[in-house]
């Protein structure tokens, strides 16, 4: 008899709460809760003991400490169990001189990954595609990124998206294409006639009414 | 049998395990009081609080915890 309990698949959105889930990691057991208070980069990969995976795990843990320094802790996810994980982890720290420091969800059931709609059938029905999910010390997603099995992420654009998150909280501005920190950022643009007048000269370094710049 | 991060598979504390109930003999009462004593990521600490409290060790109540007399058996 076929169980009548279907997974929970779904995919959270942006502005969403994180669905919070209770995972064995190879830090001990963690629930997404857990995080409350710092900045969150969850994380899956396709499989240990991969290529690109391996090369992925190296530059995470390269961009650990700047990663800590804005309040942000990494957690990665595969359809592996724990002690592939160490294995794996223990591999990369004999091999390539790199120790991972963050915990690993072992997602055998997909439980998490589902919830996270980190499994595309049509790309693999048994490993996750790269998804990134920026989540904020609320557990409410920020931001969502999905790579192919075949492409390793860009670290320097996770913590470029960051900086941007963190300052558009700090500041209530937005950032612009390419954005870096110490570069101009967008005010908002006013919402009826008369603030589109008054936003000229208001001092910004404005295109026009409804693109104007400003120095943090 | 993996050791997990607070309490090994036998049920005692491990070494993080019995610095997280040093931290709170000394006053650590919040998990992040322990987290800043400590020097334990603040989530480390959150599932290492409820790891002793499964094994008995600690006891919570709203946001605050104390050692159970087994824990202090255990530190004394």
């Amino acid at each position: 008899m076929e169980s009548s309990e279907k997974p929970e698949v779904g995919l959270p959105l942006i502005g969403e709460k994180a669905p919070d889930f209770e995972a064995v990691t190879t830090q001990g057991t963690l629930k997404l809760s857990d995080f409350e208070g710092s900045w969150l980069v969850l994380f899956s990969h396709p499989a240990d003991f991969t290529p690109v995976c391996t090369t992925e795990f190296i530059a995470f843990t390269k961009i650990y400490s700047e990663l800590q320094k804005r309040n942000t802790e990494l957690l990665g996810l595969s359809v592996d169990s724990v002690s592939s994980h160490i294995a794996w982890v223990r591999n990369v720290e004999e091999k390539m001189g790199v120790k991972i420091p963050f915990p690993i969800i072992a997602d055998l059931n997909k439980e998490v990954s589902n919830k996270f709609g980190m499994i595309h059938p049509a790309q693999s029905k048994t490993e996750t595609v790269r998804c990134v999910f920026i989540i904020d010390p609320e557990s409410k997603i920020r931001t969502i990124l999905y790579y192919p099995l075949t492409t390793g992420r860009n670290m320097d654009e996770i913590l470029r998206i960051i900086d941007a998150l963190q300052t558009t909280d700090k500041h209530k501005v937005a950032t612009p294409a390419n954005w870096n920190v110490g570069d101009p950022v967008v005010v908002p643009p006013p919402n009826s006639t008369e603030g589109a007048e008054e936003r000229i000269k208001e001092g910004y370094d404005c295109k026009d009414w409804y693109l104007c710049f400003k120095k943090l | 049998m993996i050791d997990l991060p607070c309490v090994s598979s036998d049920g005692k504390p491990t070494k993080s395990g019995m610095a997280t109930l040093s931290a709170v003999k000394n006053g650590a009462l919040t998990a992040k009081a322990v987290s800043e004593q400590t020097g334990q990521p603040l989530f480390k600490v959150r599932s290492g609080l409820r790891e002793l409290a499964k094994a008995g060790l600690v006891e919570q109540k709203d946001q605050t915890y104390r050692l159970t007399s087994k824990a202090e058996q255990l530190l004394a």
